[in-house]
């Protein structure tokens, strides 16, 4: 005897299926009925933002802490649009999200009703897959499909737009044991012969480095690529989005490239001879020019998405698979070789160019640099579990700098989309995600005020998230371009470091605030914001008018620099001797 | 260069707009677009004419296939593929000079298919080429109105779909 059951109901049932356990949601007209069926839930929780944007980063966040897939739900029109940036900052950075949208009836879709807005139409370029469902009984096929597609291959967001009367129709209730999607076959297994070729060329390279991006947290390969990088001593770079995915204090580790990246890591870059892309994209930012980029070297590229494969950047061995399994498979045909590291010479060359161009600030010069807050959040929390969220712009270029994360899924960051208002939400997930860590969202003046309503969503869900805000009254990273190249002109960059009063402003969401003037107050501060029982915010009013550095002016080669301790492009940095030890 | 793809995706609504799309955004421009149902109803095929060098060309295919609902696309080879169009010509024609017309009608193979006072309907199918050749000649008729299909094309022999 089959069971009844309303679209709500069974949408509710899926989720629990899915192992869903938190739901980011904003409710509206027609999105009740499915908040009523949640009402009943005992498995999945569910947590109210302040705004729809803010719903999906908090998925998006609690989504790259996990490793699960995101779940957030918002009524239609208005609702449903504020979603957009959240799931174009999830397809960017290929973070499984599941968002559901209700929508209007659909004997009133197409006739501009009131909150009817076409959101299959609108989320086409920044969602994997999407779905608009119009009968109650299609809804467990297209939700296990919508799982399935955000989670397999490379991940990314996947909308269902729930009309009101699917969400209040009934059916006969079944779940699919599979999919059924004749076109869409993810490549898992890496080709043997390329596998093989990529091994062959590690042993015979003299200065290989591995290039690791948000692949290998997708892939969950971080032991994977620690395992093949001590066997063949191979020096580690880790984009933005591949933070984590190897520890930042071994010796092998070499900072983050591109635009901001350290000058060694970028001339290491700029000489290897074999560059090993696995789970990376070859973004703009990390490449600088494409012609200059890597121009010396061989390169191997690992990606679950073949679209990836030669999109930006020539290669000579494309593997298309997951990140895992193949650098599994390459380990082993390497330990198969008998081979051997011989990049010790390579190393201190490396370590050479380390050591005479490190990143640094003026530390000692009695002014409250933000740099130091980061260092300091980073020396305060070694003992302790610790999930790092950002905002985009200096604040998050900072954190990339001086923050040392040692491992996997402790970070949230907004890559490709670079989107103000990411962090604080994010943050929230993370916390929802991972309730035994400390969140700590690293944040601008600007950004922060960009989700600050989500305060609310702080302090009323037991989400204690700590808001470090680098208060420099500016749009940092606006203000940094236009003293570059706009002759200092800071059109629409200036802010007021004292408007809001960021203190007052936790303490008016009952949340604990403190401000920092001089590097001796800060310790105490991140303390007190740290064992606080609840969300704060830290207000650092650091220096105004500090810059990142080093920077690669865009469209620049990596290796010719702005700022930083002073040298040429790194054909003018090469140790002779040194390199010629390399090639003995 | 230009290339004719094949692509076969599933028969569900907005499939077109979502191949469509993905070609404006990654800013290439489609030449001819034609699509219908195949053998199997639940499968439509969408024959594009696109002009793009071959890079471009392999990264816009990598996104297609990475479409849900695109099955397969075929890149196919002008030397081995059979192409047609369909066209219909609305051409001015007057009693005495009909029968010059039907004449480039019948040298072409095409056919008249409605006949009114002054003028004639012809429908032809062909190639581009062959079809172009057609309407130069009728313009020196004056042709009032002309409707064209997109090209629709299958690889020769019987190994593809």
């Amino acid at each position: 005897m089959s069971e009844r059951i309303t679209g709500a109901d069974a949408l509710v049932r899926i989720l629990e299926i899915e192992e869903v356990d938190v739901l980011f949601g904003y409710p509206g007209g027609v999105a009740l009925p499915i908040f009523d069926a949640l009402f009943k839930s005992e498995k999945v929780r569910t947590i109210l933002p302040r705004h729809e944007q803010g719903a999906v980063h908090a998925a998006d966040g609690y989504s790259r802490v996990t490793g699960k897939p995101g779940v957030a739900l918002t009524t239609s029109g208005p609702g449903a649009t504020n979603t957009i940036t959240g799931l174009a900052n999830a397809f960017m950075d290929s973070i499984p999200l599941v968002v559901i949208t209700a929508q209007v009836a659909t004997h009133v879709i197409g006739t501009d009703a009131f909150q009817e807005s076409d959101m299959t139409g609108i989320t086409m370029p920044n969602t994997k897959h999407n779905y608009l469902v119009t009968d109650a009984a299609d809804l467990p096929e297209v939700l296990k499909e919508a799982f399935h597609i955000a989670t397999t291959g490379r991940p990314g967001p996947v909308l269902v737009d729930v009309p009101v009367d699917v969400s209040k129709g009934e059916f006969d209730w079944y779940y699919p044991e599979a999919v059924s999607l004749p076109g869409y076959k993810p490549t898992y297994k890496g080709h043997a012969k390329q596998v093989k070729q990529a091994a062959k060329m590690i042993t015979k390279a003299r200065k290989p480095l591995l290039y690791v991006g948000g692949g290998v947290i997708a892939s969950n390969a971080s032991a994977e690529i620690k395992e093949l990088a001590e066997l063949m001593q191979l020096p580690v770079t880790t984009t933005m989005l591949g933070k984590g995915a190897f520890p930042e204090d071994h010796h092998l580790w070499i900072g983050m490239p591109g635009m901001h990246g350290a000058k060694y890591t970028n001339y290491t870059i700029t000489e290897t001879d074999l560059l090993i892309g696995i789970g990376v994209r070859f973004d703009d930012r990390v490449t600088g020019k494409l012609s200059t980029f890597a121009s010396k070297a061989k390169v191997i590229h690992v990606d679950i998405d073949p679209a990836e494969i030669g999109k930006n950047k020539a290669v000579d061995v494309p593997i298309v698979g997951d990140a895992r399994g193949i650098i599994g498979a390459i380990t082993a045909e390497l330990r198969k070789m008998g081979a051997e590291p011989r990049t010790d010479a390579w190393m201190r060359a490396i370590d050479d160019w380390r050591n005479r161009f490190p990143l640094h600030y003026s530390r000692d010069d009695g002014q409250f640099h933000p740099q130091l807050v980061v260092e300091r959040i980073d020396a305060l929390t070694r003992d302790r579990e610790i999930v790092l969220t950002t905002e985009v712009g200096q604040n998050q270029m900072w954190a990339c700098q001086y923050f040392k994360l040692r491992k996997p899924r402790m970070w949230a960051t907004s890559g490709g989309l670079g989107t103000m208002g990411y962090g604080f939400p994010a943050a929230l997930g993370a916390c929802a995600g991972r309730p035994d860590a400390l969140v700590v969202n690293i944040a601008g003046d600007g950004s922060i005020q960009m989700n600050i309503q989500e305060m609310a969503t702080a302090k009323l869900n037991d989400l204690p998230v700590k808001n470090v805000i680098l208060n420099n009254g500016y749009l940092g990273m606006v203000r940094q371009w236009q003293e570059l190249f706009y002759g200092k002109r800071y059109a629409s960059s200036v802010l007021d470091r004292d408007c809001p009063d960021f203190v007052k402003l936790a303490e008016a969401y009952g949340c604990f605030g403190i401000r920092v003037t001089s590097p001796d107050e800060l310790d105490a501060a991140l303390k007190a914001a740290f064992e606080f029982d609840g969300p704060a915010i830290v207000d650092c009013r650091v220096v105004e008018e500090e810059c990142v550095w080093p920077m690669v002016a865009p469209g620049g080669s990596i290796d010719e620099m702005l700022g930083g301790v002073p040298g040429g492009p790194v054909s003018d940095m090469l140790d002779d001797d040194l390199l010629e030890e390399v090639w003995e | 260069m230009q290339h004719t793809l094949s692509v076969l995706v599933e028969n569900k609504p907005g499939v077109l707009t979502r191949v469509t799309s993905l070609f404006a955004r990654r800013g290439f421009n489609i030449d001819s677009l034609a699509v219908g149902v195949t053998e199997d109803l639940t499968l439509s095929r969408i024959t594009l004419v696109v002009s793009a060098e071959d890079i471009p060309l392999e990264q816009i295919t990598k996104q297609l296939h990475k479409l849900i609902n695109v099955i397969k696309i075929q890149d196919l080879d002008p030397d081995s593929m059979i192409d047609r169009e369909l066209v219909l010509f609305k051409v001015n024609a007057v009693p005495e000079r009909r029968h010059e017309v039907i004449e480039i009608a019948n040298v072409f193979r095409a056919k008249v298919v409605d006949v009114g006072k002054n003028c004639l309907t012809i429908e032809a199918t062909g190639t581009a080429d062959k079809l172009g050749a057609m309407e130069d000649l009728l313009r020196t008729y004056g042709i009032k109105e002309l409707a064209r299909t997109g090209k629709i094309a299958l690889a020769r022999g019987s190994r593809d779909s």
